[in-house]
């Protein structure tokens, strides 16, 4: 399938103005040829034939609306993504955070929760999860349903227990789930600390003060200005000497406010000054 | 009308490959000539585990500056980038990188087919491709875009490939402008842009 030019880099201008206007989403600030990408994937993918039926479909049914924010964000993830990422927060950054009476932690985009859940059970390994509280947000209200439910496809289960255990899990992880048919339903003592709600990083403000906020493979998708945009937003979210955790290929480097942020050893996260 | 179209122009050479490529890499690359003015990206399917290992056997054999992409990275003439395991790598309009976590593609992250195809729409007819072997389809579909948007199509010759499939895949869907073997594929990149 040769998807370029089905869809020009002019109508996904045009698109996303209609997305804005109509719906208040801003994506105009995303990387574009990633973006155009998966608007042309979603196109052929549902059998449009013209431009003009697609951008009409988008702007007036709402139904519709919702596929289209779920497939044009990306919610590809997985649970303990990058172990050694997990082995840090387990044994250099979470630790520091025992002292507080009361810890709270931003997952942000957190798509379907996988790693909400893998955070509440590095917590609850350390005996913080009972003073500790998830807030996991996402743009995209369809994704945090399923996040809510705490329920995984038994597929992955093999290659998540296997994350799990090179991030310096010891115990069995089966012992978190109950396999259903083809699901794996999390225990309830995990999500019972986690607050889901939307929240949208290009446009919606603070709304707490956090120990640490993790914002894993989100800001590849957004451009430099949008991208500093938000790194202020998490700085006005983030305590002293609380922590910012990025994804593997993400970096605070060319941000003016990087200076009051010091990395630690391996992994991308920051401590702020 | 006059015939403007200019020849030889590369403003970018994208080299993707999967089982049986690195054999090549590793065979051309003492070969490159340090006067390469335009980027080179290279796109090939591994394990997330072995991420720096490519960068270093690359840079121990060329004196072109070869870095991991990084996203937001602008390309630049005689560096060399990898895509990172377990990423896609696009090519924006401006030259610059952006990384993307989405599903895989061919069953493959990176996948040679969305850098071929991104990179078709931004350099257009001074985009050189090359595809090298491969046991999976990947790469095919990126070539048909780059095709069409007037870049050139390059494939290793399958006799000359670890795994032939993929590079005759490519070959038997795709009109390529040239068919080489290891030993003149040095060569030729050498001549790009002279």
């Amino acid at each position: 399938m040769v998807i370029n030019d089905v869809i020009s880099s002019d109508q996904v201008e045009v698109l996303l103005n209609d997305v804005l206007e109509v719906y208040g989403y801003d994506f105009l600030e995303y990387s574009h040829a990633s973006i155009k990408r998966r608007i042309t994937r979603l196109f052929l993918l549902d059998k449009f034939v013209s431009f003009a039926e697609f951008r009409y479909v988008v702007k007036t049914d709402k139904q519709y609306f919702k596929r289209f924010l779920e497939e044009i964000t990306v919610n590809v993830t997985e649970m303990f993504r990058d172990p050694q990422f997990y082995k840090a927060l387990r044994q250099d950054v979470l630790p520091n955070l025992g002292t507080y009476p009361f810890i709270r932690i931003w997952v942000a985009g957190c798509s379907t929760g996988e790693e909400a859940y893998s955070l509440a059970i590095v917590l609850s390994e350390i005996n913080l999860l009972h003073k500790s509280l998830i807030y996991a947000t996402d743009i995209n209200p369809l994704v945090l349903e399923k996040a809510k439910k705490g329920m995984f496809p038994l597929t992955y289960l093999k290659g998540y227990s296997e994350n799990y255990l090179q991030s310096g899990g010891s115990k069995e992880f089966s012992s978190y789930y109950i396999a259903n048919y083809s699901l794996a339903k999390f225990d309830q003592s995990l999500s019972a600390k986690m607050i889901f709600s939307t929240h949208n990083l290009a446009s919606d403000h603070s709304f707490n003060e956090f120990q640490l906020i993790l914002c894993r493979n989100v800001l590849i998708y957004f451009d430099k200005d949008l991208q500093h945009k938000v790194f202020n937003l998490f700085d006005s979210s983030i305590e002293k000497l609380g922590y910012l955790a990025l994804g593997s290929k993400e970096s605070l480097d060319f941000w003016s406010g990087a200076k009051n942020y010091k990395r630690i050893r391996t992994e991308k996260i920051w401590r702020k000054l | 009308m006059a015939e403007t179209v200019i020849q030889n122009n590369c403003d970018a050479l994208i080299i993707g490959g999967s089982a049986g490529s690195l054999d090549v890499l590793l065979e051309i690359f003492p070969h490159l000539s340090p006067k390469i003015n335009f980027p080179i990206i290279i796109v090939t399917h591994r394990k997330a585990s072995n991420e720096s290992l490519l960068t270093y056997l690359l840079q121990s054999r060329t004196k072109l500056k070869v870095t991991e992409a990084e996203e937001k990275q602008v390309l630049e003439g005689g560096n060399v980038y990898i895509a990172p395991a377990d990423y896609h790598l696009l090519v924006e309009q401006n030259k610059t990188i952006s990384l993307d976590y989405s599903e895989k593609v061919n069953y493959s992250r990176p996948s040679i087919d969305v850098t071929f195809e991104s990179a078709a729409e931004v350099f257009k007819q001074n985009l050189v491709c090359i595809l090298l072997s491969g046991s999976n389809g990947d790469g095919v579909d990126g070539l048909k875009t780059v095709n069409n948007y007037g870049g050139k199509v390059v494939i290793q010759d399958p006799k000359s490939a670890v795994m032939p499939y993929m590079p005759q895949q490519a070959i038997t869907y795709v009109s390529p402008h040239l068919i080489v073997d290891c030993v003149t594929m040095a060569d030729y990149i050498n001549k790009l842009n002279s």
